[in-house]
Protein backbone atom coordinates (compact mmCIF):
# COMPACT_ATOMS: atom_id res chain seq x y z
CA UNK A 1 0.00 0.00 0.00
CA UNK A 2 1.03 3.82 -1.14
CA UNK A 3 1.47 5.92 1.82
CA UNK A 4 2.58 9.58 2.23
CA UNK A 5 4.71 9.24 5.43
CA UNK A 6 6.07 12.77 6.86
CA UNK A 7 6.25 14.29 3.14
CA UNK A 8 7.35 10.99 1.30
CA UNK A 9 6.21 8.66 -0.53
CA UNK A 10 6.50 4.65 0.99
CA UNK A 11 5.43 1.51 0.22
CA UNK A 12 4.41 -0.94 3.36
CA UNK A 13 2.08 -3.07 4.54
CA UNK A 14 0.48 -1.65 7.61
CA UNK A 15 -2.76 -2.13 8.15
CA UNK A 16 -3.31 0.48 11.12
CA UNK A 17 -0.99 3.20 12.06
CA UNK A 18 0.01 1.13 15.29
CA UNK A 19 1.29 -1.32 13.08
CA UNK A 20 2.89 1.25 10.58
CA UNK A 21 4.87 2.89 13.20
CA UNK A 22 6.50 -0.34 14.37
CA UNK A 23 7.10 -1.20 10.58
CA UNK A 24 9.23 1.97 10.42
CA UNK A 25 10.51 1.68 13.93
CA UNK A 26 8.85 4.39 15.69
CA UNK A 27 8.49 3.08 19.45
CA UNK A 28 8.74 6.77 21.74
CA UNK A 29 6.16 7.62 24.18
CA UNK A 30 6.60 11.14 23.02
CA UNK A 31 5.23 10.59 19.52
CA UNK A 32 2.52 12.98 18.04
CA UNK A 33 0.44 11.28 14.80
CA UNK A 34 -1.65 12.31 12.29
CA UNK A 35 -3.69 11.36 8.95
CA UNK A 36 -4.66 13.06 6.61
CA UNK A 37 -4.68 16.24 8.71
CA UNK A 38 -6.62 14.91 11.79
CA UNK A 39 -4.74 14.28 14.78
CA UNK A 40 -4.69 11.11 15.95
CA UNK A 41 -4.05 10.34 19.65
CA UNK A 42 -1.71 7.45 20.83
CA UNK A 43 -4.31 5.27 22.28
CA UNK A 44 -6.25 5.62 18.92
CA UNK A 45 -3.58 4.00 16.84
CA UNK A 46 -4.50 0.43 16.97
CA UNK A 47 -8.12 1.25 15.38
CA UNK A 48 -6.90 3.79 13.11
CA UNK A 49 -7.21 2.09 9.64
CA UNK A 50 -4.65 3.34 7.01
CA UNK A 51 -5.82 3.45 3.07
CA UNK A 52 -3.78 3.95 -0.01
CA UNK A 53 -2.55 7.39 -0.50
CA UNK A 54 -3.10 8.73 3.14
CA UNK A 55 -0.58 11.47 4.26
CA UNK A 56 0.79 10.62 7.85
CA UNK A 57 2.32 13.22 9.96
CA UNK A 58 4.48 11.36 12.63
CA UNK A 59 6.15 14.27 14.73
CA UNK A 60 8.92 14.65 17.60
CA UNK A 61 9.47 16.78 20.04
CA UNK A 62 12.24 19.24 19.06
CA UNK A 63 13.79 22.53 19.95
CA UNK A 64 11.92 25.56 19.73
CA UNK A 65 12.20 29.08 19.82
CA UNK B 1 4.94 38.17 40.55
CA UNK B 2 3.96 37.60 37.10
CA UNK B 3 1.18 36.15 36.64
CA UNK B 4 0.32 33.66 33.62
CA UNK B 5 -2.74 32.15 32.76
CA UNK B 6 -2.91 31.40 36.95
CA UNK B 7 0.43 30.25 37.28
CA UNK B 8 2.82 32.58 39.21
CA UNK B 9 6.25 32.82 38.37
CA UNK B 10 9.30 34.52 39.51
CA UNK B 11 11.17 35.17 36.32
CA UNK B 12 10.05 37.54 33.69
CA UNK B 13 12.29 35.43 31.05
CA UNK B 14 10.99 32.87 28.80
CA UNK B 15 13.96 31.40 26.83
CA UNK B 16 14.22 29.21 23.51
CA UNK B 17 16.00 26.14 22.95
CA UNK B 18 16.77 25.96 19.58
CA UNK B 19 20.50 27.14 18.05
CA UNK B 20 22.47 26.34 20.64
CA UNK B 21 26.11 25.23 19.99
CA UNK B 22 25.13 22.23 21.90
CA UNK B 23 22.59 20.46 24.01
CA UNK B 24 24.70 20.66 27.10
CA UNK B 25 25.40 24.82 26.78
CA UNK B 26 21.15 24.88 26.10
CA UNK B 27 20.88 23.41 29.35
CA UNK B 28 23.17 25.05 31.03
CA UNK B 29 21.98 28.73 29.75
CA UNK B 30 18.82 27.69 30.73
CA UNK B 31 19.78 27.03 34.04
CA UNK B 32 21.83 30.10 34.25
CA UNK B 33 18.42 32.37 33.04
CA UNK B 34 16.67 31.44 35.99
CA UNK B 35 13.57 31.32 33.53
CA UNK B 36 10.53 29.12 34.12
CA UNK B 37 9.54 29.14 30.88
CA UNK B 38 11.01 27.41 27.84
CA UNK B 39 9.38 27.01 24.41
CA UNK B 40 9.20 23.92 22.18
CA UNK B 41 8.56 22.79 18.84
CA UNK B 42 7.25 19.54 17.26
CA UNK B 43 8.63 18.64 14.48
CA UNK B 44 8.92 15.64 11.74
CA UNK B 45 11.91 13.00 12.14
CA UNK B 46 13.58 10.10 10.68
CA UNK B 47 15.42 7.45 12.93
CA UNK B 48 12.44 6.69 14.70
CA UNK B 49 11.87 10.04 16.56
CA UNK B 50 14.72 8.64 19.00
CA UNK B 51 16.81 12.57 18.81
CA UNK B 52 13.17 13.92 19.61
CA UNK B 53 13.31 11.36 22.95
CA UNK B 54 16.63 12.77 23.96
CA UNK B 55 15.33 16.02 23.87
CA UNK B 56 12.51 15.64 25.28
CA UNK B 57 14.22 13.94 27.94
CA UNK B 58 16.77 16.67 28.56
CA UNK B 59 14.19 19.46 28.48
CA UNK B 60 12.07 17.71 31.51
CA UNK B 61 14.98 17.22 33.59
CA UNK B 62 15.46 20.78 33.96
CA UNK B 63 12.53 21.08 35.83
CA UNK B 64 11.16 24.13 33.83
CA UNK B 65 7.34 24.76 32.30
CA UNK B 66 7.18 24.03 28.33
CA UNK B 67 5.50 26.34 26.19
CA UNK B 68 5.23 24.48 22.70
CA UNK B 69 4.72 26.38 19.62
CA UNK B 70 3.26 26.72 16.55
CA UNK B 71 6.06 27.51 14.38
CA UNK B 72 6.15 27.38 10.80
CA UNK B 73 2.17 27.19 10.57
CA UNK B 74 1.02 29.37 7.95
CA UNK B 75 -2.52 28.58 8.02
CA UNK B 76 -5.26 28.55 11.38
CA UNK B 77 -5.90 25.02 10.68
CA UNK B 78 -2.14 23.88 10.70
CA UNK B 79 -1.99 25.98 13.67
CA UNK B 80 -4.75 24.56 15.24
CA UNK B 81 -3.91 20.87 14.35
CA UNK B 82 0.13 21.16 15.46
CA UNK B 83 -1.28 22.70 19.13
CA UNK B 84 -3.72 19.47 19.51
CA UNK B 85 -0.36 17.19 18.73
CA UNK B 86 1.69 19.46 21.00
CA UNK B 87 -0.87 19.07 23.66
CA UNK B 88 -0.51 15.25 23.79
CA UNK B 89 3.18 15.30 23.31
CA UNK B 90 3.64 17.96 25.73
CA UNK B 91 1.02 17.55 28.40
CA UNK B 92 0.13 20.72 28.72
CA UNK B 93 -3.14 23.04 26.94
CA UNK B 94 -0.28 26.16 26.81
CA UNK B 95 0.33 27.33 23.23
CA UNK B 96 2.61 29.75 21.69
CA UNK B 97 0.45 30.35 18.56
CA UNK B 98 2.35 31.46 15.64
CA UNK B 99 0.81 31.86 12.45
CA UNK B 100 2.86 33.03 9.76
CA UNK B 101 1.93 35.34 7.27
CA UNK B 102 5.08 36.35 5.08
CA UNK B 103 8.22 34.06 4.24
CA UNK B 104 10.50 36.86 4.35
CA UNK B 105 9.42 38.95 7.25
CA UNK B 106 8.03 36.01 9.66
CA UNK B 107 5.25 38.36 10.22
CA UNK B 108 2.07 36.98 11.75
CA UNK B 109 -0.88 36.49 10.13
CA UNK B 110 -2.96 38.14 12.24
CA UNK B 111 -6.64 36.96 10.30
CA UNK B 112 -5.42 33.21 10.67
CA UNK B 113 -3.99 34.12 13.94
CA UNK B 114 -6.78 35.38 15.48
CA UNK B 115 -9.44 32.60 13.86
CA UNK B 116 -6.81 29.92 15.66
CA UNK B 117 -7.12 31.85 18.86
CA UNK B 118 -10.61 31.35 18.83
CA UNK B 119 -11.10 28.46 18.10
CA UNK B 120 -8.05 26.59 20.60
CA UNK B 121 -9.61 28.95 23.26
CA UNK B 122 -12.93 27.67 23.16
CA UNK B 123 -11.28 24.23 23.08
CA UNK B 124 -9.55 24.94 26.74
CA UNK B 125 -6.05 25.84 25.30
CA UNK B 126 -4.16 28.88 27.24
CA UNK B 127 -3.33 31.20 23.98
CA UNK B 128 0.14 32.80 24.18
CA UNK B 129 -0.10 34.57 20.56
CA UNK B 130 2.90 35.83 18.65
CA UNK B 131 1.52 39.15 17.47
CA UNK B 132 2.44 42.42 15.64
CA UNK B 133 2.10 45.71 17.81
CA UNK B 134 -1.37 47.06 16.36
CA UNK B 135 -3.73 47.55 18.71
CA UNK B 136 -6.99 46.30 17.17
CA UNK B 137 -5.45 43.22 16.33
CA UNK B 138 -4.96 42.50 20.04
CA UNK B 139 -8.39 43.97 20.94
CA UNK B 140 -9.48 40.98 18.77
CA UNK B 141 -6.98 38.30 20.31
CA UNK B 142 -8.51 39.35 23.73
CA UNK B 143 -12.36 38.94 22.36
CA UNK B 144 -11.16 35.82 21.22
CA UNK B 145 -10.38 34.41 24.37
CA UNK B 146 -6.64 35.20 25.05
CA UNK B 147 -5.67 36.23 28.09
CA UNK B 148 -1.87 37.37 27.61
CA UNK B 149 -0.14 39.08 24.67
CA UNK B 150 3.23 38.43 22.52
CA UNK B 151 3.88 41.39 20.25
CA UNK B 152 7.15 41.20 18.46
CA UNK B 153 9.37 44.59 18.74
CA UNK B 154 11.20 43.44 15.63
CA UNK B 155 11.44 40.57 13.01
CA UNK B 156 11.92 37.52 14.59
CA UNK B 157 15.61 36.39 14.60
CA UNK B 158 16.25 40.21 13.82
CA UNK B 159 18.32 41.53 16.39
CA UNK B 160 17.68 44.68 16.01
CA UNK B 161 15.08 45.77 19.38
CA UNK B 162 12.47 47.64 19.58
CA UNK B 163 11.40 49.45 16.33
CA UNK B 164 8.27 51.26 17.36
CA UNK B 165 8.41 52.11 20.94
CA UNK B 166 5.29 54.24 20.61
CA UNK B 167 3.27 51.40 19.65
CA UNK B 168 4.37 49.22 22.49
CA UNK B 169 3.70 52.01 24.97
CA UNK B 170 0.05 52.26 23.57
CA UNK B 171 -0.58 48.59 23.88
CA UNK B 172 0.47 48.81 27.44
CA UNK B 173 -1.43 52.05 28.55
CA UNK B 174 -4.41 50.25 26.34
CA UNK B 175 -3.98 46.68 28.36
CA UNK B 176 -2.65 47.57 31.76
CA UNK B 177 -4.28 44.70 33.75
CA UNK B 178 -3.31 42.49 30.74
CA UNK B 179 0.01 40.46 30.81
CA UNK B 180 2.44 41.57 27.79
CA UNK B 181 5.57 39.56 26.98
CA UNK B 182 8.27 41.26 23.90
CA UNK B 183 8.15 38.05 21.41
CA UNK B 184 11.14 37.90 19.29
CA UNK B 185 13.20 41.03 17.90
CA UNK B 186 15.31 41.00 20.76
CA UNK B 187 19.00 41.49 20.19
CA UNK B 188 20.74 42.60 23.43
CA UNK B 189 19.79 43.06 27.02
CA UNK B 190 19.34 46.41 26.99
CA UNK B 191 16.71 45.85 24.16
CA UNK B 192 14.77 43.74 26.43
CA UNK B 193 15.75 46.46 29.63
CA UNK B 194 13.98 49.33 27.61
CA UNK B 195 10.73 47.46 26.89
CA UNK B 196 10.94 46.50 30.46
CA UNK B 197 11.04 50.17 31.93
CA UNK B 198 8.14 50.70 29.64
CA UNK B 199 6.09 48.13 31.58
CA UNK B 200 6.15 45.11 29.66
CA UNK B 201 5.54 42.06 32.12
CA UNK B 202 8.24 39.86 30.33
CA UNK B 203 10.27 38.85 27.03
CA UNK B 204 10.71 35.76 25.56
CA UNK B 205 14.34 35.82 23.67
CA UNK B 206 15.82 32.82 22.14
CA UNK B 207 18.50 33.75 19.23
CA UNK B 208 20.44 36.47 21.36
CA UNK B 209 21.07 33.66 23.57
CA UNK B 210 21.71 30.88 21.52
CA UNK B 211 23.84 32.70 19.09
CA UNK B 212 26.08 34.56 21.39
CA UNK B 213 29.46 33.80 21.58
CA UNK B 214 28.67 32.38 24.77
CA UNK B 215 25.00 31.98 25.60
CA UNK B 216 25.68 30.85 29.05
CA UNK B 217 27.02 34.68 30.12
CA UNK B 218 24.47 36.46 27.78
CA UNK B 219 21.65 34.37 29.46
CA UNK B 220 22.65 35.52 32.95
CA UNK B 221 23.10 39.75 31.15
CA UNK B 222 19.57 38.87 29.91
CA UNK B 223 18.31 37.93 33.31
CA UNK B 224 19.72 40.91 35.29
CA UNK B 225 19.05 42.96 32.79
CA UNK B 226 15.04 41.96 32.80
CA UNK B 227 15.05 42.21 36.48
CA UNK B 228 16.60 45.83 36.32
CA UNK B 229 13.92 46.98 33.67
CA UNK B 230 11.11 45.26 36.02
CA UNK B 231 12.81 47.36 38.81
CA UNK B 232 12.80 50.77 36.63
CA UNK B 233 9.51 50.58 36.19
CA UNK B 234 7.99 49.77 39.20
CA UNK B 235 10.22 52.90 40.69
CA UNK B 236 9.40 55.53 37.93
CA UNK B 237 11.86 56.32 35.37
CA UNK B 238 12.06 59.98 34.77
CA UNK B 239 10.59 61.39 31.87
CA UNK B 240 12.92 63.27 29.29
CA UNK B 241 13.54 67.18 29.21
CA UNK B 242 14.05 69.55 26.66
CA UNK B 243 16.36 71.58 28.29
CA UNK B 244 19.20 71.21 31.13
CA UNK B 245 18.52 70.87 34.58
CA UNK B 246 21.02 71.10 37.22
CA UNK B 247 21.06 68.26 40.29
CA UNK B 248 23.51 70.75 42.44
CA UNK B 249 21.10 73.27 44.15
CA UNK B 250 21.40 76.91 42.91
CA UNK B 251 20.73 78.52 46.31
CA UNK B 252 23.94 78.80 47.94
CA UNK B 253 26.47 79.10 45.50
CA UNK B 254 29.38 81.26 46.17
CA UNK B 255 30.25 83.66 44.49
CA UNK B 256 33.50 84.62 43.43
CA UNK B 257 34.04 87.74 41.18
Amino acid sequence: MKLIVNGESLDVDAETLAALMQALDYQGSWLATAVNGEVVPARDRGRCTLAEGDRVEILSPMKGG
Amino acid sequence: MLELYGQHLSSRLLLGTSQYPSPAIMAESIETSGTEIVTVSLRRETAGGKDGGQFWSLIRSLGVKVLPNTAGCHSAKEAVTTAHMAREVFGTDWIKLEVIGNHDTLQPDVFGLVEAAGILSREGFKVFPYTTDDLVVAERLLDAGCEVLMPWCAPIGSARGPQHLDALRSLRAHFPDTPLIVDAGIGRPSHAASVMELGYDAVLLNTAVAQAGDPVQMAAAFAQAIEAGHRAFLAGPLEPRDMAVPSTPVIGQAVFT
